[in-house]
């Protein structure tokens, strides 16, 4: 059975991890994102990069992570830098095909008509492909995050200052407290779920035409009046 | 004021190709090639280019735009020869409008209308209100559709909000690559007709393709056939085409049914009116039916004060003395305004089982009289339809 007079004694310090699990992820993903959107974009003005690229990525993606924290410490310390590289690392191949795939979907008749109507090539891939692009972007960063606030768990094998919610894993199992690691486990996996939800509302916010045409036509007031 | 915003200088631009060659890998037979192009399209005026599928006309098109460069010759929009400008700037005063419309998805119709003006820094306020002008232009109500994105549009729709798209910083030329190639026949015909309507308005020169014959002739003041290879096969009005087929090429592209095809290019008001006998009621009967014996016709015409038709007489039923009366003139006969068109004029003949319609002026008055056998004799190849200037 749980105990839940340790959960109660311990909140303050589940909402330090909750703080510390968001921000080892956010830094991954952000520092992921900027690297892989800049391989995609890479990959797609010279298509003949992206088998090379995109291969990379899958192959650092199948290294165990244990072995690429462990590789790692020997060379950067167990540092912030050594808890980051690895989550970087597995964001990639993930960020990078959808990036590429979003850019694919735009229409070619839309990409046609910018260069016809004087859009120059930077307006274009801003303003016209990069929106378009959109959906398929946040689907690949609702799947690197879910899969980068698991990660983030294993940072706690470089000690207790990593690991987020993981540290009550790494813990409980030195303890032999399941408690503790049931509650560092169910943690991370609602922080995940969490995450994933506020991601959908923010593709909802960010790509107002891919709502249902019927719900948004419902706000013309012109049309259940006069058909 | 940037060079890449300068008009070109007035309402609408001549177009001209020297000597235009592109080449592909395929050679100079291969698809979209095209071959010493050399033509002139004069200001104001919509020019079609057609034919069948891989002849350039294409490729034609979007070397105006320099979306593709040629490989010899040069194209002049109003004298000057656009490989040396800058090819941003000269897009930004094009129009182009394609097939499958380009919209783009994530803007609102108001926004996608707006691209230019936006592009050419216009202050926010006036893209609004240029949007919405254009929106009336193009038959859509601008509060119903402004907001609206285009996969909530229908495909009719959509291809207006092209055109009201590529008419957004008011271009003096238009480039439109199959514009209703993609929709049913019907909303065709009427998107046909509104950018008549439009283009009687605003006058702009236009470059249009289409691989459809019929919409070629109804849509252009000039017609240039192109076949495979990319070379010019003819370059004439409507009229001329179907009267004078420059090659057997032509004369099968355009179709065995080119007579009546000319049908529909002709109107009433070309053709040369037969006077009709014509008398009032109370006029004198053996006066008119002197008249009528006199005239190849053998029918009298009975026409209010006004001028205005009323009935046939045929000689027989003249009486030979006394006065004519209204209620004596039997069968009437269709009447057909000036702009009917001969295509028209014979299918109401036709179901009227007459020989004859009377041509009324916009007041109802009789101009004069139209046979089958003026119809069919304009349709031939020397008749009138083949003046240059028919149908332009």
């Amino acid at each position: 059975m749980l105990d839940w007079g340790w959960l109660a004694d311990h909140l303050g310090a589940f909402a330090d991890r909750t703080v510390q699990h968001l921000y080892l992820a956010a830094v991954g993903l952000v520092v992921g994102f900027a690297i892989a959107f800049a391989l995609g974009l890479v990959a797609i003005r010279r298509r003949r990069s992206y088998p090379p690229i995109a291969g990379a990525a899958g192959i650092l993606y199948t290294i165990p992570s244990l072995v690429l924290f462990a590789a790692l410490v020997p060379i950067t310390g167990l540092s912030l830098l050594t808890a980051e590289v690895p989550l970087v690392i597995y964001t990639q191949v993930i960020f990078i095909r959808n990036i590429v795939a979003g850019f694919d979907a735009v229409p070619a008749d839309v990409l046609e008509a910018a260069d016809g109507m004087g859009y120059a090539r930077d307006q274009r891939l801003l303003r016209v492909e990069l929106p378009l692009a959109v959906p398929l972007i946040v689907a690949g960063l609702r799947v690197a995050s879910v899969s980068t606030i698991g990660l983030v768990t294993i940072t706690g094998t470089l000690g207790d200052r990593f690991g987020g919610l993981g540290f009550f894993i790494f813990e409980g199992y030195s303890r032999g407290f399941a408690t503790e690691i049931a509650a560092g486990a169910v943690g991370s996996m609602v922080l995940a779920l969490v995450v994933d939800a506020v991601l959908v509302r923010v593709q909802r916010f960010l790509t107002p035409w891919t709502r249902p045409p019927a719900l948004a036509a419902e706000r013309l007031p012109a049309d259940a009046a006069t058909s | 004021m940037e060079p890449d915003e300068r008009a070109l200088g007035n309402a609408a631009a001549t177009v001209e190709f020297e000597h235009v060659t592109k080449r592909y890998d395929a050679g100079e037979n291969g698809p979209g090639a095209v071959n010493d192009l050399s033509f002139v399209v004069p200001a104001g005026k919509i020019c079609v280019l057609v034919g069948p599928s891989g002849c350039g006309k294409t490729t034609s098109l979007k070397m105006v735009n320099r979306l593709i460069e040629p490989t010899a010759g040069r194209i002049l929009i109003d004298g000057r020869d656009i490989s040396t400008e800058d090819p941003i700037g000269l897009r930004r005063r094009i129009g182009y409008v394609i097939q499958q419309t380009g919209l783009f998805p994530h803007q609102t119709i108001g926004e996608n209308i707006a691209v230019v003006p936006r592009l050419l820094g216009w202050p926010a306020s006036r893209q609004r209100e240029r949007a919405e002008e254009l929106l009336g232009i193009v038959g859509l109500d601008a509060a119903r559709y402004r907001d609206r994105y285009p996969s909530q549009l229908s495909g009719g729709e959509r291809q207006r909000v092209g055109v009201a798209r590529a008419l957004a910083a008011d271009p003096p030329l238009m480039l439109m690559d199959e514009p209703f190639g993609a929709v049913d026949p019907i909303v065709r015909e009427h998107l046909q007709n509104e950018l008549l309507r439009v283009q009687a308005d605003l006058a702009k020169t236009i470059l249009f393709v289409t691989h459809d014959i019929d919409e070629a002739i109804k849509m252009g003041d000039l017609v240039a056939v192109m076949q495979n290879g990319g070379r010019l096969a003819q370059f004439a009005p409507p009229a001329e085409l179907l009267a004078r087929p420059a090659s057997e090429f032509v004369a099968r592209f355009v179709g065995a049914d080119r007579g009546l095809k000319r049908m529909s290019l002709m109107r009433v008001r070309d053709l040369p009116l037969h006077a009709a006998v014509t008398a009032r009621p109370g006029d004198d009967a053996a006066d008119a039916l002197r008249r009528i014996t006199a005239d190849p016709f053998p029918y009298l015409l009975l026409v209010d004060r006004s001028g205005a038709p009323i009935g046939w007489f045929d000689e027989a039923e003249i009486p030979a003395t006394g006065t004519l009366s209204a209620d004596a003139a039997v069968s009437m006969s269709p009447l057909f305004a000036p702009e009917t068109t001969l295509k028209d004029a014979l299918s109401m003949l036709l179901d009227n089982e007459v020989q004859a319609g009377i041509a009324v002026d916009r007041g109802g008055r009789v101009l004069g009289l139209v046979t089958d056998g003026d119809i069919a004799a304009a349709a031939r190849p020397d008749g009138p339809a083949a003046r240059p200037d028919a149908g332009a």
